[in-house]
């Protein structure tokens, strides 16, 4: 099944990362394993083919930085900024991730089967975010475009400063930043809902979800809406 | 009759004419002034520093005869492909966006004929950039602003943006009504409306996790590109060992006369330190982690003359970093276009109204029109020819003072004019051994 194994506890990141990233693009029928992860930083980050990397274990921050095309899976836990800026492919986590998941991407698909914490998806640029579980505060902080799913509840501030994203959340939402509101869920909306969550492999129902994005009243300074500042 | 002239007339020192300007214009509009430049009041400088040239002590070198070097090397710690310049002299960071196409090739064009490093801005790279630029760094800056791996993989060199001396901890805007639909497009935002540039990274915190980002840039880009920390001139001397510690190749560090494309007033005169003090405790905080010239240092705010080139060398940093002289290289506040200038309620020599996007000279603008006036092949010219008198000045002062090379320059050929230059450039007061503040004499001998 697997092209390659590489086994962390005697290869280096550098070594793992530098042989991806000389992957052929016409290859992508490439399959690695990566085993003992232990935490390690910047895995599998930087990939520009279509090939497919599973982590057997824990990554740490990075994982899958600026993805490209790859297919990287983790049977663990992520820390910091999975997927962070992915332009495009996808990012499956079968476990919990820390701050900023997806942070700042501009494409892809991102997965988290468990809880994210607080950021997730900060400044994103057009990527899409499913998160079975719940996200943690500053969700969306200033994302620009793009889909964040939550199944599960939203922290405090979801969606602050939030210029034209679209946030869906199935439970509670704790609090909401300045200038997100929540939207009326139209036809369109429920559509796409549908098609990440049944990518992501999900089971939740579009209608149970409700629709948060921006009131646009941060677009331009203005002294009236000072106190929102 | 000048108004000063008419008897029993006094202005105030507090309440100034300037002053008085600034309430009545708050009161008018409800609004803080934002403006682009940098800091206009007076402060210590490197004018107030000058070079000890050789006479009997020390002989000097032969102008225009014996050689004085002025090859630098960038990121030589840890980068496989460290960056190669031929002169001391980089231009900084300023984006698509505060400035034209036209203005950014300019830039790319002048350097590259001096075989120089210019620097993309917040917004990301553009293809014309790239091409104009002979070696060209690129910022990672908080906003991620157009940030793109291939684009990351094709610079010379990463410069990770903590700060900016016209506002540091301040984050920027670009407001709305300068805005063109390209670079709205490429900073992936609706067209017309203010965009903000965050203060602070997305996705990292503080000095242990820059380490690991720093590490993330390398393994991306093979550990081939050199990794620079741009700070603001704050807490200098903590900041300095901190990024050093998470791995910077070279430092950046800019000074509170620093320019911006667009600030509020009240940061731009009261955020931060001078560039003279804070490049004292940059040099200090090196030399005490042993990496003084292992991890080299830029310097950038205020530099206009190869006197500020090479006292800012002397100092102990690599190199230094241009971003509004280079802007007046190209023709910012040219008299040329006094009338226009008249019709903004200014005048050429006082523009500084970077961020409303109607720069008569086409530099900080995206209006096509008024792009169109800089010529990007004569702007890159004027830059080079500036650039090579910066160099030409440098070495001139470097040979007086028998150095063969200019980052031969040492404290050592340098006094200060004023005790406060003295104190911040803990160089001793001219016809004196005394340095305020040092613990020890100098040994002016």
């Amino acid at each position: 099944m697997f092209t390659q194994t590489v086994d962390l506890a005697k290869t280096s990141v550098r070594e793992l990362n530098q042989r991806l990233h000389e992957l052929d693009a016409e290859r992508d029928e490439e399959r690695w394993r990566i085993l003992n992860p232990c935490g390690a930083h910047a895995i599998a980050c930087g990939l520009r083919v279509p090939v497919t990397v599973e982590i057997e274990g824990h990554a740490g921050y990075y994982c899958a930085g600026m993805n490209q095309k790859a297919t990287v899976i983790v049977h663990g836990n992520v820390a910091t900024g999975v997927a962070e800026n992915m332009m495009s492919g996808i990012v499956h986590v079968h476990g919990n991730a820390s701050q900023s998941a997806g942070a700042t991407a501009h494409g892809g698909l991102l997965v988290v089967e468990e809880d994210a914490s607080a950021r997730c998806g900060i400044s994103m640029k057009g990527i899409d975010i499913v998160i079975k579980g719940s996200v943690g505060h500053m969700s969306a902080f200033m994302a620009q475009t793009g889909n964040l799913i939550v199944c599960g509840d939203a922290g405090d501030a979801l969606g602050d400063s939030i210029y034209e994203a679209r946030l869906f959340v199935r439970g509670k939402v704790k609090s909401l930043g300045t200038d997100c509101i929540e939207k009326e869920m139209r036809p369109e909306h429920l559509q796409l809902l549908e098609t990440l969550l049944e990518r992501a492999g999900s089971d939740a129902r579009p209608e149970e979800f409700r629709r948060y994005g921006s009131a646009r009243k941060l677009y331009h300074f203005q002294i009236d809406h000072a106190s929102l500042y | 009759m000048g108004i000063e002239m008419l008897p029993g007339v006094r202005e105030s020192a507090t309440f100034d004419r300037h002053v008085i300007c600034e309430i009545q214009r708050a009161a008018d509009t409800g609004l803080y002034d934002i403006r682009g430049w940098g800091s206009k009041r007076r402060l210590p400088h490197f004018d107030d520093l000058v070079f000890l040239g050789a006479s009997m002590s020390r002989y000097p070198l032969e102008g225009y005869r014996e050689r004085c070097g002025t090859d630098i090397v960038l990121g030589t710690l840890h980068a496989k492909k460290p960056i190669r310049l031929q002169i001391p002299i980089t231009i900084a960071g300023m984006s698509f966006g505060a400035l034209s196409a036209e203005a950014k090739e300019s830039l790319g064009r002048g350097a590259s004929e001096m075989s120089t490093s210019t620097t993309t801005g917040d917004g990301g790279m553009t293809a014309e950039e790239r091409r104009s630029s002979k070696i060209l760094v690129y910022q990672y800056l908080p906003s991620r602003y157009g940030m793109n791996p291939d684009d990351l993989r094709s610079a010379d060199a990463i410069e990770i943006v903590l700060g900016q001396g016209a506002k540091p901890g301040g984050g920027g805007m670009l407001l709305g009504r300068k805005l063109s639909d390209r670079v709205a497009e490429m900073r992936t935002l609706p067209g017309g409306i203010d965009q903000r540039s965050a203060c602070r990274h997305p996705d990292w915190t503080g000095p242990d996790d820059l380490a690991i980002k720093i590490e993330e840039l390398r393994e991306i880009t093979d550990w081939e590109k050199p990794i620079y920390v741009k700070v603001a001139a704050s807490r200098t001397y903590f900041d300095v060992q901190l990024a050093v510690k998470a791995g910077a190749d070279v430092i950046v560090l800019d000074g509170m006369q620093g320019g911006t494309g667009a600030t509020q007033e009240v940061f731009i005169e009261h955020v931060g330190i001078p560039t003279l003090p804070a490049l004292r405790q940059a040099v200090e905080a090196l030399v005490e982690m042993g990496m003084h010239r292992k991890v080299q240092l830029i310097i950038s705010g205020g530099i206009r003359s190869g006197a500020d080139v090479a006292k800012a060398l002397a100092m102990g940093a690599d190199a230094v970093s241009i971003g509004t002289a280079a802007l007046i290289a190209l023709g910012c506040n040219s008299p040329k276009y006094e009338n226009d200038y008249r019709k903004l309620g200014t005048a050429a020599g006082f523009y500084d109204d970077y961020q409303d996007g109607n720069d008569p000279a086409g530099i900080s603008t995206q209006d096509p029109e008024l792009a169109k006036r800089l010529d990007p092949v004569i702007g890159g010219r004027r830059l080079a020819n500036y650039l090579r008198v910066l160099t030409m000045e440098a070495q001139t002062i470097a040979r007086a003072c028998g150095k063969s090379h200019v980052l031969n320059l040492e404290p050592e050929d340098l006094v200060a004019l004023t005790v406060e230059a003295a104190a911040m450039a803990k160089v001793p007061l001219a016809g004196t051994d005394w340095i305020p503040g040092a613990s020890r004499k100098a040994d002016s001998h």
